[in-house]
């Protein structure tokens, strides 16, 4: 049996999902859009699956997020709903309750948060609630894993004896009611044709729900009938169609509430985020407060515990290609297949390796973050800069990581609230010079400009943030265009974290990393050893300089000359750097045949003012293979990633050749 | 008087909800439809947006969303 996880955001449903499947889930994405879709099956039914859907607020035709829930119910049928509320906000989160009702397929309400409720002085009459809904109603507590089983058993329960719930009236006489029936009456059998709930289909049309009236296919006549029973009921009511039925459904809510929840007053949770909020939101320390947390975050990241971790990983892997070498060596294998085996796929594993302490470690901190309630904050203290270049607060916590590693950064927009702000943010991350640059600016400034290395430094990060400002602006007036998701947010009271989810995030990147990551960049690593090894002729090169590689370099290398540096050891150390940003430095040192002292070489080769202008294109061009893998799984198409890859190479030979030829003019 | 001249720390009264397509249905679904109470409890450290109490929880909209939505502060 399929069963259906559905509530609003923050209401405890990753919590739920994760407590209902345990660590057997599934991750992907819905067809065609990025959202995320996660499946497992549950622990005490072997026999269900629980589908996580995203966290919305009702069914509107405007987010991804809202379609895809929607489409999911209609169309691929679960036997079962379950909809997790937040008890403790149970007002707002019955709204969407009602909107589930009327899709008549079985459903159970959880009823989350109660021990908070409880704890409170608050109470919630469950038996009455339920009466009240005509649904079986579940009192839970997902953190601490209350009432999980029993939610589990009544839903196997509801959906084996196919009860549908009883309440599907909210407003048994008025304007409202009349109209809604007069339209359920005019289009019963277009409905019944299509599968789709009676109901459903008369509020959303009522709505005037687009896409359904496209499904419906609904006839002139039909409509004009409609829009009149709807233009009555606004002069009735006073009230426009949205506002009309909005106010039908918490009429109706607040209805079921007064008999049915005791409310408590001013919860010790919600006090306590009143007192954390006058620090983590105040006029003056939030800023202060937010910069000190990525910091600190950024620090244990990439300088304590990832790179301990990197550290331990990257001794672990030397010893181990140390063995091997060392094995295949006394063996006497073919140099070829030793040169395959030690510097092809010992790399290869050894890129892919590399990212994952980092990404585990951000992952960490950010869950935490994201858990407590602090993400949200952000998005509140830092939506005023964002709103500038058309995005959201939220989504300066990825760029921010992107100054550490793209490829956790692209992975973190998954937590993004909107399609479209995700997939901006996607673009705009490649922009942020990531810390595997930070060598070869380090080494081309000791080159040309040695008095000058921090000034060079700080110029590139600055121009990156400034291409990326200006491409977010290009973007938002071009492929973006239209109405961004509106910025209505909630903000949950602050909670700790649970652990298990917090773990089970980690494992869950971790994974996804390395499922996702492992061909390609492996595939990528020994494509790149077999052109660095080989000539045209198949022949063990002895030379770097006769590979395949520098071969594919020289072919490339007129692209680079009006930047000043067509040279086609320059072309293929970019090249490599596709791999890793890392190997552009020893690969050019390799080139120049002085992997010593790559500095004083590279004098031989640009000048300062090629050498910006190389800096630059490094800067913005393509970012590596690990990063554009995660560009593809989160925009769930190699196209685009490809496209990704394409436009900021673009963007950065165009910078490039404007600064080079700005410098030419004063230099 | 709209939401966003509402004075900090000011209940009211929302009496009409403006704006159009997906903010609006978003303000309705959110619970800010007329004669629901709203709180201004806070606004952003740059100024917007505004941080909102109401049917026992907290919202943030910006302050250009807020100005959609009239509201009337009970006498």
């Amino acid at each position: 049996m399929i069963f259906a996880l559905v509530g609003n955001q923050n209401c405890g449903k990753t919590t739920l999902f994760n407590q209902l499947t345990g660590s057997n889930q599934h991750v992907g994405n819905f067809p065609g859009v990025t959202v995320e879709r996660k499946s497992g099956t549950a622990r005490s039914h072997k026999d269900c699956t629980i589908v996580d859907l995203p966290g919305i607020y009702a069914f509107r035709p405007y987010t991804d997020e809202e379609i895809v829930t929607r489409d999911f119910i209609l169309d691929e049928k679960p036997d079962g709903i379950i909809n997790i509320i937040d008890a403790t906000n149970i007002e707002r989160n019955l709204y969407l309750t009602l909107q589930l009702m009327e899709l008549q397929t079985p459903m159970v309400l959880a009823l989350n948060m109660m021990d908070e409720v409880r704890g409170n002085g608050g109470s919630v009459d469950v038996e009455a609630l339920s009466q009240a809904l005509g649904i079986p109603v579940v009192p839970i507590s997902a953190v601490k894993n209350e009432g999980v089983q029993e939610l589990m058993d009544t839903a196997v329960q509801t959906a084996k004896q196919r009860h549908l719930p009883q309440v599907t009236d909210f407003c048994p006489f008025g304007p409202v009611h009349r109209c809604i029936h007069a339209v359920c009456h005019m289009i019963e059998d277009h409905a019944k044709e299509m599968g789709l709930p009676v109901r459903f289909a008369a509020t959303k049309l009522i709505e005037n729900d687009p896409i359904l009236r496209e499904k419906l296919q609904v006839h002139d006549n039909e409509l004009e009938a409609m829009e009149h029973a709807v233009d009555q009921m606004e002069a009735e009511c006073g009230l426009d169609r949205n506002a009309a039925l909005a106010d039908m459904r918490y009429t109706f809510i607040e209805d079921v509430c007064a008999k049915t929840v005791v409310k408590c007053q001013e919860s010790r949770e919600h006090r306590r985020s009143e007192r954390i909020d006058r620090v983590l939101t105040g006029k003056y320390s939030a800023i202060p407060v937010f910069l000190l947390v990525m910091m600190a975050i950024f620090y244990l990241t990439f300088n304590v515990i990832g790179k301990v971790l990197s550290d331990w990983l990257a001794m672990g892997i030397d010893w181990l290609t140390g063995v091997v070498d060392l094995g295949l060596t006394a063996y006497g294998i073919n140099p070829v297949v030793h040169s395959l085996i030690v510097d092809g796929i010992f790399t290869g594993v050894g890129t892919v390796l590399s990212f994952l302490p980092i990404i585990v470690t951000l992952f960490f901190f950010l869950s935490i973050l994201e858990d407590t309630g602090y993400m949200a904050r952000v998005a509140f203290v830092m939506d005023q800069l964002l709103r500038k270049i058309g995005l959201s607060g939220r989504s300066i916590v990825p760029m921010l990581i992107g100054f550490g590693c793209s490829v956790p950064a692209i992975m973190a927009t998954r937590t993004l609230s909107s399609e479209r702000d995700r997939k901006m943010t996607i673009l705009l991350t490649p922009f942020m010079s990531c810390s595997a640059k930070i060598p070869i600016y380090g080494v081309f400034s000791a080159a040309f400009f040695p008095r000058h290395a921090a000034l060079v430094m700080i110029g590139l990060y600055v121009t990156g943030i400034l291409v990326g400002i200006l491409a977010a602006m290009v973007l938002d007036q071009t492929a973006f265009r239209g109405n961004p998701v509106p910025f209505v947010m909630e903000l949950p009271n602050y909670r700790f974290p649970s652990l298990k989810s917090v773990l089970l995030l980690m494992w869950d990147k971790a994974k996804d990393f390395l499922e996702r990551a492992f061909t390609v960049i492996f595939v990528a690593t020994i494509v790149i050893w077999f052109l660095q090894t080989f000539d045209t002729r198949l022949n063990v090169v002895t030379d770097q300089t006769e590979s395949l590689l520098a071969m594919i370099g020289a072919l490339i290398a007129p692209i680079f000359t009006p930047l000043g540096f067509g040279d086609w050891r320059a072309a293929t150390a970019l090249i490599s750097g596709f791999i890793a940003k890392e190997s552009v430095v020893s690969t050019l040192g390799v080139l120049l045949g002085s992997a010593s002292d790559v500095g004083a070489a590279l004098g031989t080769m640009f000048a300062p003012v090629t050498a910006v202008s190389f800096l630059v294109f490094t800067l913005l061009y393509t970012p590596c293979v690990a990063a554009i893998t995660a560009v593809r799984r989160e925009l769930g198409s190699g196209w685009k990633a490809a496209g990704v890859a394409l436009l900021q190479c673009c963007v950065a030979w165009l910078t490039s050749f404007v600064v080079y030829h700005a410098m030419l003019l004063f230099v | 008087m709209t939401l966003d001249k509402l004075p900090v720390g000011q209940e009211a009264v929302i009496t009409r909800v403006g704006g159009e397509g997906a903010l609006r249905c978003r303000f309705l679904d959110m619970g800010l439809i007329p004669k629901t109470r709203v709180l201004v409890r806070k606004t952003a450290p740059m100024g917007d947006p505004l941080e909102l109490r109401l049917r026992g929880y907290t919202l943030t909209i910006r302050k250009s969303d807020a100005q959609q939505i009239e509201v009337e502060v009970e006498a």
